[in-house]
């Protein structure tokens, strides 16, 4: 189409004419759709946050209130569930214990990944498509496959109730989902950059400290939080493999379910705690979260 | 990208294999080992061959619960993915709306998964729960611990609430991608709405939904705290998925050798669907490759 300054032929003339009334068209339909698209959204929204709203009115609530009738929001304000929970060492060793074991799967996770995904990305070597498939087929192994086996091996090498053992299973899905995201991210960066530093004298050890992974900083952010995300989630595992020295906050949350019932309110002050550092993560890496949930592939 | 053929970067694969062999290999055999014998206590054990195999197959219980796995899985994806690009589309994409967009519809995402249960355990009882409540005050029996249909319903809608956001935020990056240039020319020709998602849009996402159904394919094949805390399976076993029909065999009950056969069953089940995803998506890759 031209897009000269004065039309020549007729079908020109109702062309334009046909653009310009489009135009006038969608400006006069755009405000209310504008409206309706956020209605939606906010719906959805409002759809997601109910449930958790749920849950801290019923955190911030006694007992006695929770049951002795449905309240829309707290009436008789308290905190002496978080107190409980906060100042409690079976309570709060939970959280402790949950976010140690999954720094230290997501410390192994991204040290061996780094080094496996660049080679994926860069080489070709006998078996490496097979070895891909395989490493997405771990990622697809249910957890309660493993239960039983992983229970002996640990228990048998003792390292059963420890921190290592959640970290070292949580490598099962959490290794092969790091290597899947930083290939898509490596596989962005152009290849000349690796080979001028190479001709520049660079060392392989060097130049993948000092250039490429600050190259591919945000990869990497985003590899993290998904690996925190997959680690903190998933409580199959690391409940089975622990008793007390290494007990994750969801296997203390069942002790909330006592000979008189469950004490609702601890249970929702604890959920809520478990919601928050999820929160706080996802906001270091709200700008990219989304091309990495598509594995660094748009 | 021509990849260099270099048979020295095994080296740098060799850490992470090490330990993903520690922690998938050597269980896995014991899985296989375990399946094949009749293990009485450390010392007593039988060569059994297939014949756990061939009970597990042929066990109704066993049947119901694999018909019923892929029940669940096929109806959140057919409602997800529809409902995951609707949310996609009308995402705000600029601004703080964006960001706080963003940061509301991921939250679900990670919330551990037995909290999650709880947290729809909470909602939906009849006397505290909002949901459970209203409903019974709008004149609806609501009960999830004896109502099959109601159970059923409010396992679906919590994985909904639960796992959408993988979808949007999945469809969000890919129309992210897409040059402003493509509206512009689909505004020239006076397309619908309708022709800019189907011809432009969609597309665009056939990549990122590959990888979104295969996810969403394979977790909710694997459910399990979720259900297991809100319903315990029931009521009776109607919402018992594989994952929990499992535990409790292996751990509950101690049979190692039925459940191993078992487990192997259900992780061939989640190989045979993953190999299907995994060959679409390199052939899309190469097609795309060709394109460029």
């Amino acid at each position: 189409m031209s897009a000269s300054s004065s039309p020549k032929t007729p079908e020109e003339v109702r062309q334009r004419a046909a653009v310009a009334d489009n135009r006038r068209r969608r400006k006069a339909r755009s405000a209310p759709r504008q409206w309706r698209r956020r209605g939606l959204m906010a719906a959805y929204i409002v759809f997601v946050l109910l449930p958790v709203y749920w849950l801290l009115n019923m955190s911030f609530q006694s007992n006695n209130e929770i049951l002795g009738g449905l309240t829309l929001w707290p009436e008789n304000f308290t905190v002496e569930h978080y107190a409980k929970i906060l100042t409690n060492a079976s309570w709060y060793m939970g959280y402790i214990n949950s976010i140690t074991y999954v720094l230290m799967n997501m410390l192994i996770s991204i040290v061996v990944a780094l080094p496996a995904a660049y080679a994926f990305s860069r080489y070709q070597f006998i078996g490496d498509k097979h070895l891909f498939f395989w490493l997405l087929t771990n990622l697809m192994a249910p957890p309660a496959v493993f239960l039983l086996p992983y229970f002996q091996l640990y228990y048998t090498v003792g390292l059963f109730d420890t921190h290592v053992a959640v970290a070292l299973a949580h490598c099962l899905f959490n290794i092969p989902l790091a290597v899947w995201i930083l290939e898509g991210f490596m596989s962005g960066v152009p290849k000349e950059i690796d080979e001028t530093a190479f001709i520049g004298g660079y060392s392989f050890p060097r130049f993948f400290v000092k250039i490429f992974i600050p190259m591919i900083s945000s990869g990497i952010g985003v590899t993290l939080f998904f690996l925190f995300m997959f680690s903190w989630v998933e409580l199959l595992l690391a409940s089975t493999l622990t008793s007390t020295g290494a007990q994750p906050i969801a296997s203390v949350m069942t002790q909330t379910k006592g000979a008189s019932g469950i004490d609702w309110g601890t249970l929702a002050a604890a959920g809520t705690l478990t919601i928050l550092p999820g929160i706080v993560v996802v906001y270091f890496v709200r700008n990219h979260i989304a091309k990495g949930f598509a594995l660094g592939r748009t | 990208m021509n990849k260099v053929y270099n048979n020295r970067a095994w080296w740098l694969i060799l850490p992470m294999l090490l330990l993903v062999a520690f922690s998938a290999v050597i269980p896995l055999m014991t899985v296989v080992n375990y399946s094949v014998q009749d293990v009485f206590d450390a010392n007593t054990r039988f060569f059994t061959g297939t014949e756990w195999f061939k009970e597990m197959l042929n066990d109704p219980a066993l049947q119901a619960a694999v018909l019923r796995q892929f029940a669940f899985s096929l109806t959140i994806l057919a409602i997800e993915v529809p409902l995951g690009i609707g949310i996609a589309l009308i995402m705000p994409k600029k601004g703080w709306q964006a960001s706080v967009a963003l940061i509301l519809v991921t939250m679900p995402l990670l919330i551990p998964w037995n909290v999650v249960g709880s947290i729809w355990q909470i909602f939906t009882r009849g006397d505290i729960g909002l949901m459970g409540w209203s409903l019974r005050e709008l004149g609806y029996g609501y009960n999830i611990t004896s109502n099959p249909v109601d159970a059923w319903a409010t396992i679906i809608l919590m994985d909904v609430w639960h796992w959408t956001s993988l979808i949007a935020l999945l469809c969000y990056s890919g129309l992210r991608s897409i040059p402003d240039a493509y509206y512009q020319a689909a505004r020239i020709d006076r397309a619908s709405k309708w022709a800019v998602f189907r011809y432009i849009q969609l597309p665009k996402l056939t990549n990122v939904l590959v990888i979104g159904v295969l996810l969403r394919f394979m977790h909710s094949f694997m459910i399990y705290a979720e259900p297991f805390v809100l319903t315990g399976g029931g009521p009776g076993s109607s919402t018992t998925f594989l994952s929990q029909s499992l535990t409790t065999m292996a751990i509950g009950q101690q049979d190692l050798g039925p459940s191993a056969a078992f487990s192997l069953i259900y992780f061939l089940i989640i190989l045979l669907v993953t190999w299907v995803f995994y060959t679409a998506i390199m052939n899309m890759q190469k097609d795309n490759n060709k394109g460029a």
